[in-house]
């Protein structure tokens, strides 16, 4: 075990919120509950890039008055990355929520698996 | 240099066998492949009644799930490995955490020559004061037209999906639609009276001032496209289809995404060699300054805006 537990505590709060994340998609069977379990993943994983791009005593990188010296902000790589990543987790959420609505009009459940029992079925 | 073949050697280059086979003389299978034609099904009479008791003990013991044993135990099963599981992979991540560098130190390797290059070239280069800004719509801008096209191809396929298509269907839905709510709700509609023009005018702030302030294209879109959604929520479809339909989705979208298309994509055909635009990137700190960044945020916001409308319309009622 490694010293930086408790200096590290932003990440750590990231990797539960995956695991919570994690434990909605295998445990719930709603369809929609998954989806939201995603949602906190996609959560965790933007919490943990700002976290890394973070240095403490330092500035957002808006520049004021004209300072350019890389001890005045904080590093802006990550925070362009969680923006990539918003847009990306909207569309894949709408994407999932419609296919959701277009199960829910075929089967009347949203049940995993009352779904998939209707659909073994419905092979038969 | 070029020899005449004679005819009989000409029939043996694999010339005149392409030839002949696109022309559709010969096809080139035949005699070479063996086609037998398949066997009908024949079931006699014993078979057929075991495949149909074995079907009805299936439908009744398997797929009867609330009397099905092994199905119970495997779902207890499932639970307590995936909770295991779970647990495990926290434990692993949190084993991984406390390797990491700590949080907040300007050594770690994260931040290395990119950051500082950023930092210290993207004003002079871009022109724009908010460096996220500037990295992601000038350095990174070919990027950012992918997100874009991420957002419009999943309107696209949202709408394939949702799409209510014969009209009186489509009646019974817009009929259906305030089923469950009050109409003209006295109190919502005065506060999106106040409210609406309130958010568009901050969404329109954001987005202008993209290259100053925290925000840009992305955030100020969502912005306006939650007044938007406020605005259908108090006074319903009727009265916003009075400015925006299909069509204004169709149009806005289509000439955001082509002007960012026309702005960015001539690196595509001069090898990403770093092109002077011609435009003065003027006094950092302006609302008019920094190059092309403006008029990018601008579309950006606008496809974000028409986006999220076009999500909820979607998903209350299957178009709009």
């Amino acid at each position: 075990m490694g010293g930086n537990l408790l200096a590290n505590y932003g990440e750590a709060v990231a990797m539960i919120l995956f695991g919570i994340g994690f434990s909605n998609l295998l445990l719930q069977k709603n369809l929609i509950k998954k989806i939201i379990g995603l949602n906190i993943m996609d959560t965790a994983t933007y919490l943990f890039l700002a976290e890394k791009g973070y240095i403490a005593g330092r500035a957002a990188p808006i520049v004021v008055d004209n300072v350019t010296s890389v001890e005045a902000y904080i590093n802006p790589v990550p925070s362009g990355l969680v923006l990539t990543g918003i847009v990306v987790s909207v569309s894949v959420t709408a994407l999932m929520l419609s296919l959701t609505i277009r199960l829910y009009r075929r089967y009347h459940t949203l049940d995993m698996d009352e779904i998939s029992t209707m659909l073994k079925k419905e092979d038969q | 240099m070029s020899r005449l073949l004679s005819e009989q050697e000409y029939r043996k280059t694999k010339a005149f066998k392409v030839k002949r086979w696109y022309r559709g003389d010969k096809d080139p299978y035949i005699g070479r492949v063996e086609l037998r034609p398949q066997k009908p099904f024949e079931e006699d009479v014993n078979t057929q009644k075991k495949r149909i008791h074995d079907e009805a003990i299936l439908q009744r013991n398997i797929y009867d799930i609330e009397h099905n044993r092994k199905l119970m135990m495997f779902s207890k099963f499932y639970k307590v490995i995936s909770v295991l599981f779970v647990f495990t992979l926290i434990g692993i991540l949190l084993y991984m955490v406390s390797y990491l560098p700590p949080v907040g130190n300007a050594a770690n390797p994260d931040n290395n020559e990119v950051a500082t290059k950023y930092i210290e070239d993207a004003m002079k280069d871009t022109g724009a004061v908010n460096i996220v800004t500037g990295m992601i719509l000038d350095y990174r801008a070919f990027d950012t037209l992918g997100e874009s096209n991420v957002l419009f191809i999943a309107t696209c396929t949202v709408l394939i999906l949702l799409r209510v298509d014969s009209r009186s269907k489509k009646k019974e839905e817009e009929e259906n639609d305030r089923l469950y709510e009050p109409k003209n709700d006295i109190i919502l509609q005065k506060v999106a009276f106040f409210l609406v023009p309130m958010i568009i005018i901050f969404g329109i702030y954001v987005i202008l001032n993209g290259h100053l302030s925290p925000g840009g294209g992305f955030s100020g879109g969502a912005i306006i496209g939650s007044g938007l959604i406020l605005y259908v929520n108090a006074f319903g479809f009727q009265k916003i289809e009075r400015f925006f339909t299909q069509r204004t989705y169709k149009w806005i979208c289509f000439v955001a995404l082509l002007f960012y298309c026309l702005a960015k994509t001539y690196s595509f055909y001069c090898g990403a060699h770093h092109l002077e635009t011609g435009i003065p990137l003027g006094t950092p700190g302006d609302i008019l300054s920094s190059g092309l960044i403006l008029p990018l945020n601008i579309c950006v916001g606008m496809v974000v805006a028409c986006t999220m409308y076009a999500f909820y319309a979607m998903f209350r009622k299957g178009g709009f």
